[in-house]
Formats: structure tokens, C-alpha cells, sequence
């Protein structure tokens, strides 16, 4: 009965434009253009190897993005599984032959790019579990063999992610694949359960944690505990954010940026750096285009009438939201600090790539919305 | 199969979950809105201040310390250059090379080279770092050819204090040296700049004029990083160099004093009877106190803390000694002014007097026969003291003496150890030792033995103060501003002896005492009748001028430099019969048991100027060790008066 819609197989590609998602596409190019004018920043208003890099990764993977957004959305659901067990094999490579810096095995070298698998599988998570749930129908969201299935999909990268070790990018990756799966239909008591067996169960995931880690938890607990050491990233990064004020310091002045008391400043707390030299006016407004960004994606899912590409852009609206809700809660001391970049501001082309693929299969789903996949 | 109604209510959840999950998308959003509120806007104030304290850090300059300059304006305590080597630690990009290299070139031992390193670890990483404070010109140019491969060391030309007169100055001015924790909580002013290493004054007038000396900090504000490193200079404002400050002390007379003193322990003390100008102030042994400036050494340290002639105390104003015969002037005058006798009283001197049972000796055996007033002051005579003191009472003389400024403080606070002596009364004793006062004690006190103790300032001010004709002057050792010109200390004098006069005829004094004293203040006669003054002046010419005088031989017979003085011996030890039947020479006597010489004296003898104190410990007889040193100093003081005369004009031209 439902048979594939011939229209949109043959749309133009002038129809195909016509479709595009204009405000998606300028909000995704003024967050490039804000991130590119921030690493410039974090360079002390010189172009250096951050800007320069992050220039030329955002020039790639942006055309690489409206190229791929003419795929059409059967592509992607055909692709799903492909590229969640590509993105796995990369995952075991770098847990294998992977590149170790600084007390983790996260990367693998591709030779032309180094490459961040558990990145990518933030997005990879999401296709896979939008395909598998497209065709598992609400009555059977709950059977014992298909939350088998799911949890299989999800459990696996997560080890692997965890054992590089990365807490942070695996608790993504997680919260990512059970928000896809709570979009599905999953009953709520299970989420209830497993948050209450969580609870239970942490002094025991506590006692497996990295000393690093636990540090980071007391840290949060308590930044004024050791203010050189473990603390100094949450203290010096609120500092940095409170002296921004109402306006900001202004550009290029944001002297805990450049006098080098923000760590991590072109990765991770790039929006600390961004919120001290543009203060609670910026912050606000950068929160606004993510706004719109995630209002514009769930717009998307909204209208697109296969059960694939509505999960796949709620799922993806959601996970954006999790990443910028996660970095800036961080960088505000609101939660402890994960290694968790903030979506296109963040210096690392694995992040980048993932973010720009995701939006290529939303954008696709924008054009397509009317296609249904059988 | 997918039927149309299941498709639809899973499209129907996945809406509804998507709804709930944007809800709390928007108070999540709205939590993180307001806590940047919070940071912002509610606690920016908070925030900005402490970035700033990331950013901003001063480094406060060492101040430049201010100047002695003596009488003529010649430098006593001044700045030398000296070539310094600094590190700061967190500059350098191999610590432990550097210090191990530089140990390899300035040659360093062990022992300094652990210093140094317990220093730095003591100190901030960004804190100045100070390897050698003096370095010799071999090493700063050995440092300066290795230069480029010590990243981080720096040779810097600074300052430190120096007396270029060595030893001639050091119980005047004190030292410098390291400030320590006492001086920091002691003094506001040290608190206020301190920085690692600063000099501060340890004793003397270093220390008393430490607040005027001290100069401010200059400081330096920077912009740093997160390492500390210096990023850029935002801010430089010039420490101020303290103030210079004058004494009244003539550096030649000074040196003098040493060198009379050398290898003896005693003080010579020279003042200007009219000003109160200090014109030199001696205290032997004495020590170098550059040796303190950077840091003592132990063998040093020992040498001066174990010397038995003790250099450290300045005995000048704490030294309490016996006035022995030196106190007859005052003794005579109390007399006199308290109508106990009048100058023609005479007294049968057979060497000794028999009193309650006591036998009390005159220093000469077989007596001086029949002596008047003037002789017993001229010859010394104690047998003639005896029988006034009895007359006198301790009391009495007690006032007297104090009015001539025995018993307190010559320079007030200027030194803080500076000692008050004693003059003691009836009352004195009854208050302190609880005993009733025993006749026998007066006799003693007349000749200057006993409980009365005074310190060799108090008996150069006490001699100023008989030979200005008896009035109080105010002495002081630095050039302040708005002090009474000489002219102006004359003519108020002139004044008050004028009033004195007018008063004498109209009331009966005596029993009125100096109630009716109307004329200024200051200066105020100490005298009833200004004859009596003159009278003990006259003995004292006598007594270094006329043949049997005790001085007679330390006299200057040219009328210019001529003075007039008295000797006095004072015994540090009750002389037993024993040893008065062996009648030993000062040599044959141990060290610590010979008298101590006293000598006061005051010259030019015709308009008086200058008064001196002079005091040999354990140096025999006044006549024969102390005297002739009045002889030698009078004879500079006079030839240096024209010169001071002109530097005083000068000064006061200036003020």
C-alpha cells in the first residue's frame, strides 16, 4: 500500500534547492564564521595553526555537507547500518593501532586526517537505532529480543568508547542512543529502572573509575578543593566567563584567553572564551542560533513523514541539545568537567564532520520530507 | 506489514515524546540563561576582580635609602654601586643547570650554594631571586662573558649602604642590615615596603630615622599569563629616595676621637655649649659596619661578640660610670648656691678623715694641708669634698646635679637605649632599696664614688652647661629646621640673665628660688648668683692651667686654644688597706680592676665654646691618660671652628 513516492525520485535539483533549508544553512554558517572568529581569538589575534586549520576544515566539510544533503533520505536509511559497523570497525582500530595522546587511545590516523571514530559514532548512533526502529512497530518496541537488538547496538560502542578511555564522548553517545530509543516508544518504566539501578550501582561504576575521574567528580563537587590543580579549570573558567559582564570584554581582549589561564580554550571551552569577550549578550545570543539550529531540525522531523527521518532529526535536535547543553553547563560549573566539545564552535574536524554529516541528513530529509521509506 | 493505524499512533508518540523531551530542552536553556545571569551580571564584580588579580602583579623596587651627611656635608652613610646577580626562577627554562653553572662560576661553596637554594624555595617563582649581592668586578665580568649561556641570570647594577669612614661612625649611626621579622611587625614604614633583602636600620640613627631613611617603593605593574611571565609593562611609578639627613658632627674631630681611643676602651664626647650641637661622639673599641650591610660573617661575628672591650655597646650613651672627680664642679657650685660656704672656706687636708668610725682617704697620701675651695677643685683635694658634702646633704646636691642634666636622658628618644644614669637622694634610696640613708654615702657622693652613676654624654652636656655661664641648652645631633641660631641662643641668654638681674634687686630669691622667672623658657638660667659659676669655672681654669693643678700638664698655654678642665679618677673596685700600702702603678694592677680616667673640660677658656668628655676605661689616673687627650682635641676643635662658623652661616642662609 505504501509505495515510494515517484515524485520525489525525479525532483530537479532547482526543486531540490528550493527545498533547502535556508535558515538551517545561514545559522550552520554563522556559528562557522563565529568559531573561526573565536580560534583567531584563542590564536591572541594572529591567524596561526588553530585558525588556519579550523578555516580549512569548516571550508571542507561545509560544501561536503550541501553536497551530501542532495543524497536522497533512502540513501541514509539505506546506509545506517553500513556506517554505524564502518564507524565500530574504527572504533576497535583505535582501540587496537589507535593514537595515544595524553593517557588516551582516541584517534586513528587515516593519513589524510586523524580521525575520531567515538565522534562520528555520536551521529552513527542515531541513524542506526532511526533505522532499526523505522520498521519495529509501536507494539513491538517492548519485546524482550528487539530492546535486545537495540541495547546490543548502543551497549557495544559504548565500551569501546569508555575503555580508551572517554567518559565523556561515551555518556554522549549513550544519552544520544536512549533518547532515539525513548523516542521510539520504549515504555518509561524501563528508563525508570535502569536510572534507579544506575543510582544503585554507582559506588560500584565509582570504584572503576580512573583516579582522573573521580578527581573530576570531586572537583565539580567542590572547584576550591585544590585551585591549582584539579580545580583550576572550572575556577579559572567562571572567572573568565563573570568578568565578561553584560557586553563582554570585547574582541581579542579577553585576557584570561590570552594571557593563557583558560585551558583548553579552542576546544572544549571555547564558549567560555566567546562568553568573556562578548558577555551575557553573546552568550545569549549564541545560545539563540543553537536555538534555532535545534527548533529548525525538530521542524524538520516534524514534517517528514517516514518514521526514519523524523527519528533521525528529533533524535539528532536532541543530540545537539545534549552537547551544547552538556559543554556550557560545564564550562559554567553547572556539571563536572567531560571532555565534550561544543558543537561547530569546537576546534576538531572528527566533531566537525560528524555535526556536518548529521545536518546533511537532516538537510536531506527537509528536501525529501514527503518520501516515504518502505 | 505496516497498518495504516499502529503507523500513525507511533507517529503519535514519537510526537508527544519529541514534545516532552522540547519542554525540558526549554528549561534546560532557561537554567543555563540564568546561571550565566548569575555569573555576568549578579557576581561580575567578583569575577572581574579576580581576573584582574590573575593579570595584574606588581614587583616593588627595593627603595633607595637616604643619606648621612656630617656637619660639612661629606657622605657618612651613603649608596655604593654594587654589581648584583638576579634570577628570577620562573623565567628560567632549566633551573638546576643554571644554579649548578653559576655555582661553577662564581665559585661558590657548598655551604652558600645550599643558602641560596633554601632561599629560593622559600620565595615565589616570579620573585626576584638574588644570587650574589656584592659581586667582585672579576665575577661580573666573568658572568657577563658566560652571559649568553645563562638564560635567565641577570647582573644588575644596584645600591647598597656604605660608611665610607669604616669604624669612626658605627655607634653614631648603627648598621644596616636584612630586615627580619621583628623589624617588619616593629615598623609600619618597613611593612609598608618591604622586599626581599631590603636594608633596614639595626641601631643608631639608622634605626631611629628608619621612617625618614626608608624612602618608597618603586613599583612596577605588568600584565602576566598564567605562568607568571611577564606579558607587558603597564605601569612604572619612581620610589622616592629618603631623606638626607644632617648631623651636627664633625667628621675630622670624630676621627680624632678614634684614634685617641684606639685599642682603649672608653668615649669621647665634644659639644657645642651654646647649640647643643653634638660636634663628636666616640665610643671605643668600635667595628667596621659594612661588614653588616651583607650579612656578617661568623668568624667576623665572633670576633666583635667575644672582644672583651665589648665594641658592640656604645658606651658613649650607655655606658654608666663613676663621674669620680669630675662631679667636684657640680658638688662646689651646689655648695656655693646653697650658701653651705662661701669660697674662703677652709679645710686641714692630711690625707685621710676619720667620720663614724670610717676612715675616708684622699687620693693624696699625705694630704694637701690647708686648702680653700678653688685649691681643693684645682689640686682634686677629697678631704675637702668630704667635709662640704656633710654640710651639703645628698639632697641638695641631688638637685643641683640634676639641673645640670645628670640623671636623664641627653638626646631623649634619639637612642633608644640611651641610659638615664643616676643621682641619688634619700628619697631615692628609701624608694629602692627600702634602707634609710647612711651619712657615710653623701661623703662618697661628693667625690663622685658610690651610687652615682652617669654616662660620658651627661657629663659633656653638664660641662656645656657650667661653662655657658650656667644655662640649660637643648643638645641635639642632627640639622633639623627652625632650630635657635647661635645668635639667636646668645641673645636669649643675654636676656634671661638680664631679667635674673632686674629680679634679683627687687625680691628676696632665696626663698622664692626661680618662681619669679618671668623670661623665656628656654635657656633659663640653672644658677642663683652668677658669681658662683664664674668661681667654679676660675677653679677649673686653675685646675689645668696653674702649677699643681691635676691637669697642669696637658695645658695649652696659647690663649687661643687654652681650656680648662677637671680630672677625675674614678675606682672601680673598694681600694682594701692592703693594696693602699702597696701603692701599685696602673700596670701592675689586672685590667679590670684599674680606675677608669675621666677628664671634662670646656675652651677656648676666653669665650667659651666648645665642652668635651672623655673617659678611658681601666685607664688610670684622669691626669695621666684622659687629660692629655683634652689637649690633642682642643687643639683641632679650635683649629676647625672658623670653618664651622662658615658652614653654619651657610646653613642658616639656606634655611
Amino acid at each position: 500500500m505504501y509505495q515510494i513516492n515517484s515524485l520525489n525520485d525525479q525532483s530537479s535539483i532547482l526543486q531540490k534547492l528550493k527545498n533547502f533549508d535556508y535558515i538551517l544553512i545561514v545559522c550552520i554558517l554563522l556559528l562557522g564564521l563565529i568559531s573561526v572568529l573565536s580560534m583567531y581569538s584563542t590564536d591572541g589575534g594572529v591567524i596561526l595553526y588553530h585558525t588556519k586549520s579550523h578555516i580549512f576544515k569548516f571550508l571542507t566539510f561545509f560544501p561536503m555537507m550541501v553536497f551530501l544533503s542532495f543524497f536522497n533520505i533512502k540513501f541514509w536509511h539505506f546506509f545506517g547500518y553500513i556506517f554505524y559497523f564502518i564507524i565500530l570497525l574504527f572504533l576497535i582500530w583505535a582501540s587496537l593501532h589507535g593514537i595515544k595522546a595524553s593517557g588516551s587511545q582516541r584517534w586513528i590516523n587515516l593519513y589524510f586526517i586523524n580521525l575520531q571514530p567515538s565522534e562520528l559514532m555520536k551521529i552513527a548512533i542515531i541513524l542506526c537505532l532511526a533505522k532499526f526502529y523505522h520498521r519495529v512497530q509501536l507494539d513491538e518496541v517492548n519485546s524482550f529480543k528487539n530492546m535486545l537488538i537495540s541495547l546490543t547496538i548502543l551497549i557495544l560502542p559504548i565500551m569501546l568508547v569508555i575503555s580508551q578511555p572517554d567518559l565523556g564522548t561515551s555518556i554522549l553517545i549513550a544519552l544520544s542512543g536512549l533518547l532515539v530509543m525513548w523516542l521510539a516508544g520504549l515504555n518509561v518504566k524501563y528508563f525508570i529502572y535502569s536510572f534507579l539501578s544506575l543510582i544503585i550501582s554507582m559506588p560500584f561504576v565509582i570504584s572503576f573509575l580512573k583516579p582522573y575521574q573521580k578527581l573530576r567528580i570531586l572537583t565539580f563537587l567542590n572547584p576550591d578543593r585544590d585551585p591549582l590543580g584539579a580545580g583550576y579549570q572550572i575556577i579559572q573558567s567562571k572567572i573568565a566567563v563573570g568578568s565578561g559582564g553584560l557586553t563582554g570584554k570585547g574582541f581579542l581582549k579577553g585576557t584570561q584567553s590570552y594571557l593563557e589561564f583558560l585551558p583548553e580554550k579552542h576546544t572544549d571551552f571555547i564558549f567560555t572564551l566567546f562568553s568573556e569577550e562578548h558577555g551575557f549578550v553573546g552568550s545569549v545570543g549564541l545560545l539563540l542560533i543553537y536555538v534555532i539550529i535545534i527548533y529548525r531540525v525538530l521542524k524538520i522531523g516534524s514534517i517528514s513523514r517516514s518514521h526514519f527521518a523524523k527519528l533521525f532529526c528529533y533524535g539528532f535536535a536532541s543530540a545537539i541539545f545534549l552537547y551544547v547543553t552538556v559543554n556550557m553547563s560545564m564550562v559554567l560549573g553547572l556539571v563536572p568537567i567531560v571532555g565534550s566539545p561544543l558543537p561547530i564552535m569546537s576546534y576538531g574536524g572528527s566533531s566537525l564532520l560528524a555535526t556536518m554529516i548529521g545536518f546533511s541528513i537532516v538537510l536531506s530529509a527537509k528536501i525529501n520530507h514527503k518520501q516515504l521509506i518502505g | 506489514m505496516l497498518s495504516h493505524d499502529t503507523g500513525a499512533q507511533k507517529l503519535h508518540t514519537i510526537n508527544r515524546r519529541m514534545f516532552i523531551i522540547s519542554v525540558a530542552k526549554i528549561i534546560v536553556f532557561t537554567g543555563i540563561i540564568a546561571r550565566l545571569f548569575t555569573l555576568q551580571i549578579n557576581e561580575n564584580k567578583k569575577y572581574l576582580t579576580l581576573s584582574d588579580k590573575n593579570r595584574l602583579r606588581e614587583w616593588r623596587l627595593p627603595p633607595v635609602r637616604g643619606e648621612f651627611l656630617d656637619y660639612f656635608g661629606n657622605t657618612i652613610a651613603g649608596n655604593l654601586k654594587v654589581y648584583q646577580l638576579h634570577v628570577i626562577p620562573e623565567q628560567v627554562e632549566d633551573f638546576k643547570y643554571l644554579m649548578l653553572r653559576l655555582k661553577d662560576i662564581l665559585q661558590l661553596n657548598n655551604s652558600e650554594f645550599s643558602k641560596i637554594i633554601k632561599k629560593n624555595n622559600s620565595q615565589r617563582p616570579w620573585e626576584t631571586l638574588i644570587i650574589s649581592e656584592n659581586l667582585t668586578w672579576n665575577q661580573f665580568i666573568k658572568i657577563n662573558y658566560f652571559l649568553h649561556e645563562l638564560g635567565g641570570a641577570k647582573p644588575v647594577l644596584s645600591v647598597s649602604r656604605d660608611y665610607p669612614f669604616k669604624e669612626n661612625y658605627t655607634h653614631v649611626l648603627g648598621y644596616v642590615s636584612q630586615a627580619n621579622q621583628d623589624d617588619i611587625l616593629e615598623n609600619e614604614f618597613i611593612k609598608k615596603n618591604h622586599v626581599p633583602g631590603l636594608r633596614v636600620g639595626k641601631t643608631g640613627l639608622e634605626k631611629t630615622f628608619e621612617k625618614d631613611l626608608i624612602g618608597t617603593n618603586g613599583v612596577q605593574r605588568y600584565e602576566v599569563n598564567a605562568y607568571g611571565k611577564r606579558i607587558n609593562q603597564l605601569d612604572y611609578q619612581e620610589g622616592q629616595k629618603g631623606k638626607t639627613i644632617e648631623l651636627t658632627i664633625d667628621t675630622e674631630i670624630q676621627k680624632l676621637c678614634n684614634e685617641l681611643l684606639s685599642d682603649k676602651a672608653g668615649s669621647i664626647s665634644v659639644m657645642d655649649i651654646y647649640t647643643g650641637e653634638i660636634v663628636a661622639m666616640h665610643s671605643s673599641p668600635t667595628f667596621d659596619p659594612n661588614l653588616f650591610v651583607f650579612g656578617i660573617s661568623q668568624d667576623d661575628w665572633q670576633l666583635i661578640r667575644n672582644n672583651p672591650l665589648k665594641p658592640l655597646t656604645n658606651k658613649t650613651l650607655t655606658g654608666l660610670y663613676s663621674p669620680g672627680s669630675t662631679i667636684k664642679p657640680i658638688v662646689a657650685l651646689s655648695a656655693l648656691e646653697n650658701d653651705v660656704i662661701s669660697p674662703n672656706f677652709k679645710v686641714n687636708c692630711k690625707g685621710k678623715m676619720e667620720m663614724y668610725g670610717q676612715t675616708y682617704h684622699c687620693w693624696k697620701k699625705k694630704g694637701h694641708g690647708i686648702v680653700n675651695l678653688k685649691g681643693a677643685i684645682k689640686q682634686s683635694c677629697d678631704t675637702y669634698f668630704y667635709e662640704i658634702s656633710r654640710k651639703l646633704g645628698v639632697d641638695r646636691l641631688n638637685e643641683t646635679a640634676v639641673k645640670f642634666g645628670l640623671g636623664e636622658k641627653v638626646l631623649k628618644d634619639v637612642f633608644r637605649n640611651e641610659k638615664k644614669g643616676l643621682v641619688p637622694s634619700t628619697k631615692w634610696k628609701k624608694d629602692n632599696l627600702g634602707k634609710g640613708w647612711v651619712l657615710g654615702e653623701t661623703l662618697i657622693t661628693g667625690i663622685g664614688q658610690g651610687y652615682i652613676q652617669t654616662t660620658p654624654l651627661q657629663l659633656c652636656l653638664m660641662t656645656a652647661m657650667l661653662a655657658n655661664g650656667g644655662y640649660k641648652i637643648y643638645p641635639k645631633i642632627s640639622v633639623e629646621e627652625n632650630q635657635d641660631t647661635f645668635e639667636q641662643i646668645k641673645d636669649a641668654i643675654h636676656k634671661n640673665s638680664e631679667n635674673l638681674k632686674k629680679s634679683k634687686k627687687g625680691a628676696d630669691i632665696a626663698s622664692e628660688g626661680l618662681a619669679w622667672f618671668t623670661g623665656t623658657k628656654k635657656y633659663e638660667p640653672l644658677y642663683r648668683n652668677p658669681e658662683n659659676i664664674k668661681f667654679v669655672l676660675d677653679a677649673m681654669f686653675s685646675s689645668t692651667n696653674e702649677v699643681r693643678g691635676t691637669s697642669y700638664s696637658s695645658r695649652i698655654e696659647d690663649p687661643k686654644y687654652q681650656f680648662a678642665g677637671k680630672t677625675g679618677t674614678a675606682q672601680v673596685k673598694r681600694i682594701t688597706e692592703r693594696a693602699r700600702e702597696l701603692d701599685l702603678k696602673t700596670l701592675e694592677i689586672p685590667y679590670n680592676e684599674r680606675d677608669h680616667a675621666l677628664y671634662i673640660a670646656f675652651g677656648p677658656y676666653i669665650n667659651p665654646r666648645y665642652a668635651l668628655s672623655i673617659i678611658v676605661e681601666h685607664g688610670g689616673s684622669g691626669s695621666s691618660t684622659a687629660a692629655p687627650m683634652a689637649k690633642k682635641l682642643f687643639k683641632l676643635i679650635i683649629d676647625r671652628h672658623e670653618a664651622r662658623e662658615k658652614i653654619r652661616k651657610e646653613k642658616i642662609i639656606k634655611i
